[in-house]
């Protein structure tokens, strides 16, 4: 049987400078030109100030895990080899957090405070999909 | 926050159907009909007695929006004066409750139903795995999907594991708050795990679903409706039961990232709804706490004050909220091992014990009893302290 492809999100109007971003290797997170907060994703305002206003910015993809858990349930077919898999939430150095995976690591030694940084998996032309790899302090 | 609402308005009746794999409706508008039917003959009521329709309407309903409106429709009521489709996810049965007091005291309305029903279970064979395109998932459209990030389940474990890091839960105090609440549930007959024991052992042997959720830390999907019926103190006392007074109300909304929500919105809601109802956390007798999963439970503990922060742990360990604990909770065993109605369940079950009629589950004291509702991932909450005597 051939196996079923994982979802690949769609690339919206409001998220295409995410998408530039990461297929040029750089992790981009929201900046409200208003009051300069940083977010992620996008949102259609600023929820400190209000400002419609905000540009894609690039940040360094460094990282810690702030929290996990571990999918043991199939939920989607695509992901049906690989339970049980964890899926994490990285708060990158500036602040926003992230939900993720992290790859090079079995899920049971993925600990809450460790560090980790960015690197890119090819899900389709349009989508290079931002994951991350644990890294030394 | 004016005192002016305590004891001024009162459930005056309980409807629910048949719960969990109940086919005996094609939707949820079926389910909510009969839980409203069942709570005016409960009552001593009749559907013309109804001038106020509040509902919150499930995962399920076929027109969600206008929930209310078809519901009035499908049911012929006639000339309400209040009507409106509620949902701020599980507190708002509770906040629906409210919503009836304050209408009935401000002589809008005299005789509101308030109504949950779903029906997410289908004949014959559950949903399989889900498919379809990852932006179906929402949230900034589909990228959670991407990383294998589906459901509510996985959505409270991310906030359980930061609970587990910092206060050093265990997996051992989660397995005591299913337990505890399997113990009540062998002693409620309408329970879907009645006559059905659970050792810890039996606990960690249930399958994972979302570390560190296993099954039974998960609450029942269920099909079915529950209503009640809220009137004036003055107007429940001729009714069928003794009224459950409204002594004291309150919601609690906290704002935030879900994931750094380690205090819920209980401790808002409790302050206005306790300063309401001029009660101390000492005077309760019982608590029914809103339980999609058992860590909901231990959190929940913590932010009413019965324990300290990052204690709640610690406080279930040794039988405290079970049958002869200290502090009975969800005594006819909860959304984790009875039925699963959102904050519908926690409700039904403080009725029942204030009115005496808890059979063999019975708390010696049922004086004073705490409801809470909560949603969007400890984002929502609502407070109910009610009372067998104004």
């Amino acid at each position: 049987m051939a196996s079923v492809s994982k979802p690949i999100p769609s690339v919206t109007p409001e998220m295409a400078g995410f998408y530039e971003g990461t297929r040029r290797g750089q992790l981009m997170v929201r900046q409200c030109e208003g009051c300069g907060e940083l977010h992620f994703p996008a949102h259609s305002f600023c929820s400190s100030c209000m400002s419609a206003r905000a540009k894609w910015v690039p940040v360094s993809g460094r990282g810690e895990i702030y929290s996990y858990n571990i999918m043991h349930q199939v939920y989607h077919p695509g992901f049906a080899t690989e339970v049980p898999y964890a899926v994490v939430v990285v708060k990158l150095e500036e602040g926003p957090k992230f939900v993720s995976n992290v790859v090079g690591i079995k899920p049971h030694e993925i600990r809450i405070g460790m560090p980790v940084e960015v690197t890119f998996e090819k899900m389709s032309d349009d989508v290079m999909l931002p994951k991350f790899r644990p890294r030394a302090t | 926050m004016s005192t002016d609402l305590r004891a001024k308005c009162a459930i005056a009746g309980l409807g629910q159907t048949r719960m969990g794999r109940n086919f005996d409706h094609q939707s949820a508008t079926g389910f909510a009909a009969q839980a409203i039917d069942l709570a005016l003959e409960d009552a001593g009521l009749k559907r013309t007695d109804l001038d106020g329709l509040l509902v919150n309407p499930g995962l399920t309903w076929p027109d969600a929006t206008m929930a209310s409106f078809s519901l009035q429709q499908a049911m012929g009521l006639r000339d309400l004066t209040l009507s409106a489709t509620m949902n701020i996810g599980g507190a708002t049965a509770a906040a629906m409750i409210m919503h009836a007091a304050h209408s009935i005291a401000a002589g809008m309305a005299k005789v509101v139903a308030c109504v949950f029903a779903d029906a997410p279970l289908k004949p014959p064979a559950p949903d399989q795995a889900k498919t379809g395109s990852a932006a179906a998932y929402g949230f900034a459209r589909g990228l959670n999907a991407a990383y294998g990030q589906f459901g509510v389940n996985a959505m409270y474990a991310f906030v359980a594991q930061r609970h587990m890091h910092l206060y050093g839960t265990k997996q051992d105090h989660l397995g005591a708050i299913a337990v505890a609440q399997r113990q009540w549930a062998n002693l409620n007959p309408a329970a879907q795990f009645h006559d059905t024991p659970m050792s810890m052992a039996d606990y960690h042997a249930s399958r994972w679903v979302v570390e560190p959720f296993h099954l039974f830390d998960c609450c029942l999907v269920s099909n079915g409706g529950l209503a009640v019926i809220v009137t004036s103190a003055e107007q429940a006392k001729t009714l069928k039961h003794p009224p459950v007074y409204l002594l004291g109300m309150g919601q609690g909304h906290p704002g935030g990232d879900p994931v750094d929500t380690l205090v819920s919105g209980a401790p808002l809601a409790k302050q206005i709804a306790f300063k309401m109802a001029d009660i101390e956390l000492k005077d309760v007798n019982f608590a029914e706490l809103y339980d999609c999963y058992t860590f909901t439970v231990l959190v929940t503990l913590e932010d009413y004050g019965f324990c300290k922060k990052g204690e709640g742990g610690p406080f279930v360990e040794n039988g405290t909220i079970g049958p002869n604990g200290s502090l009975p909770v969800n005594t006819g065993g909860g959304e984790l091992s009875s039925f699963y109605m959102w904050g519908m369940s926690p409700v039904a079950e403080a009725i029942v014990q204030m009115r005496g009629e808890a059979g063999r589950r019975q708390v010696p004291r049922h004086d004073i009893g705490l409801v809470s509702g909560n949603g969007g991932i400890l984002s929502t909450h609502s407070t109910l302290v009610l009372g067998a005597s104004a």
